[in-house]
């Protein structure tokens, strides 16, 4: 049995730990309120740029001229899978989930036979990914120094993803992020880009015949690459605050158990001091009787 | 019948400016500027670099956008841009450094022509302005 020191020291370290899981979760508290709010705040954007290009594409009479980022390159040999994860540990299954996800996708990939290639935005993720799919990862980017998610990181990834399309290293595109949907849940997801597949392929009200200036062609060629900045700018947002969400749930947790903890060692630290001090006087006790 | 109609302006980080008592937006369209009244035919198509203009009663709003969308739909006017400025928030010093960069990126000469045009257009743009 432990002796009545050690379980002191034992009893001030949970205790300090729970300090600082009790801080961390209060400082998710509050950065998840902005990354909710920024996230609510950053659905009309891309919402909207989902309706245009809906609407766009409905009105397109030559399906095959129409840009290489819609269609696709007609191929689907090379997968390009880009797994959005978070700088920083300690936020529960948040990061695992999305691994898990991501990693069940690549598996139905070589199974197939198919190519695959890896960018991982994040850190974490390229930690846990770099053992099994080292080979399979092309590019990897951090956005440590950035504070909160900005489009203009976004934007920097797409214009990678862009890049890499146009040169011909892939032909299906598919980002993967959680998707917050309260402080409890969130949703890894797996999102395809290139080529679009429109979300909801709304029953073409075609009477809205739109005027378009410059053709809509020059219109598409423009807007698409913009549109995939804004998607992975969407995962971002949402990637943020489900981060958040997840860390508040995992630290809530941790200060839970290391309460529990801190009782069931006084407890024990109590029992200890008590047999002690019974031991003692038993001891006194004998010893004046046998006098 | 009034002749307002409803204007929002959305940027990636959030819904911009909201108003809807809009009577005459001016709107630097792709090719060439562009003014819409209410009752205007839908209408999509993209921004260059330069002025928006937004007349509501009375009052008079200028802002600088670098690029965007615009849509026209059932008197509802969408503009999606990632950079848009108001003119009276613009420091002389803010427009200065855009300038500057522009200035140095339409030198280039990697670029191509219509990038060149386009960062041409915002130099004279932000020369109107300053």
């Amino acid at each position: 049995m432990a002796s009545l020191d050690d379980l002191k020291k034992r009893i001030t370290s949970v205790k300090s730990t729970q300090k600082i899981t009790k801080a961390m979760k209060m400082v998710a508290a509050s950065k998840l309120r902005r990354a909710q709010e920024s996230a609510e705040r950053g659905r009309p954007y891309s919402d909207k740029m989902n309706n245009i290009i809906v609407n766009l594409s409905n009105s397109i009479t030559d399906k095959d001229n129409s840009p290489k980022l819609l269609l696709g390159s007609g191929e689907d040999k090379v997968h390009l899978c880009v797994v959005m994860t978070s700088d920083r540990g300690l936020c529960g299954g948040f990061n695992t989930n999305i691994i898990k996800k991501a990693k069940t996708f690549f598996q139905k990939i070589i199974d197939e036979g198919k190519t695959l290639k890896i960018i991982t935005v994040g850190s974490k993720g390229y930690e846990q990914l770099k053992r099994a799919y080292k080979d399979n990862i092309i590019e990897r980017i951090s956005f440590k120094e950035s504070k909160n998610a900005n489009y203009f990181d976004a934007n920097k990834v797409g214009k990678i993803i862009i890049d890499k399309f146009e040169k011909k290293e892939f032909d299906v595109c598919t980002i993967f992020y959680n998707q917050f949907k309260n402080v409890i849940t969130q949703i890894p997801l797996d999102q395809q880009i290139i080529p679009l597949k429109a979300s909801e392929t709304k029953n073409s009200s075609s009477e809205d015949n739109y005027e378009f200036e410059p053709e809509e062609d020059e219109i598409l060629s423009n807007l698409l690459p913009k549109n995939i900045s804004t998607q992975i700018f969407k995962a971002m947002l949402e990637n943020s605050a489900s981060e958040q969400g997840s860390r508040m749930t995992a630290m809530d947790n941790a200060t839970r158990n290391a309460g529990e903890m801190v009782d069931k060692l006084t407890i024990q630290y109590n029992r200890s001091r008590q047999a002690a001090i019974t031991k003692e006087l038993i001891e006194i006790i004998s010893g004046a009787e046998s006098l | 019948m009034s002749e307002q109609f409803k204007l929002e302006i959305v940027n990636p980080e959030k819904s911009f400016l909201l108003k809807d008592d809009v009577t005459e937006v001016v709107i630097p369209a792709y090719e060439g500027e562009m003014g819409i009244l209410k009752d205007h035919i839908s209408l999509i198509s993209f921004l260059k670099p330069g002025l928006i203009k937004i007349f509501s009663k009375g009052a008079e709003d200028k802002f600088f956008v670098e690029d965007g969308i615009v849509e026209f739909k059932d008197n509802n006017l969408t503009i999606l841009t990632s950079s848009i400025y108001n003119i009276k928030d613009m420091k002389k010093d803010t427009i200065d450094t855009i300038l500057r960069e522009t200035e140095k990126n339409s030198q280039d000469k990697e670029i191509s022509d219509q990038q060149k045009y386009l960062a041409d257009q915002k130099t004279e743009v932000l020369k109107s302005i300053n």
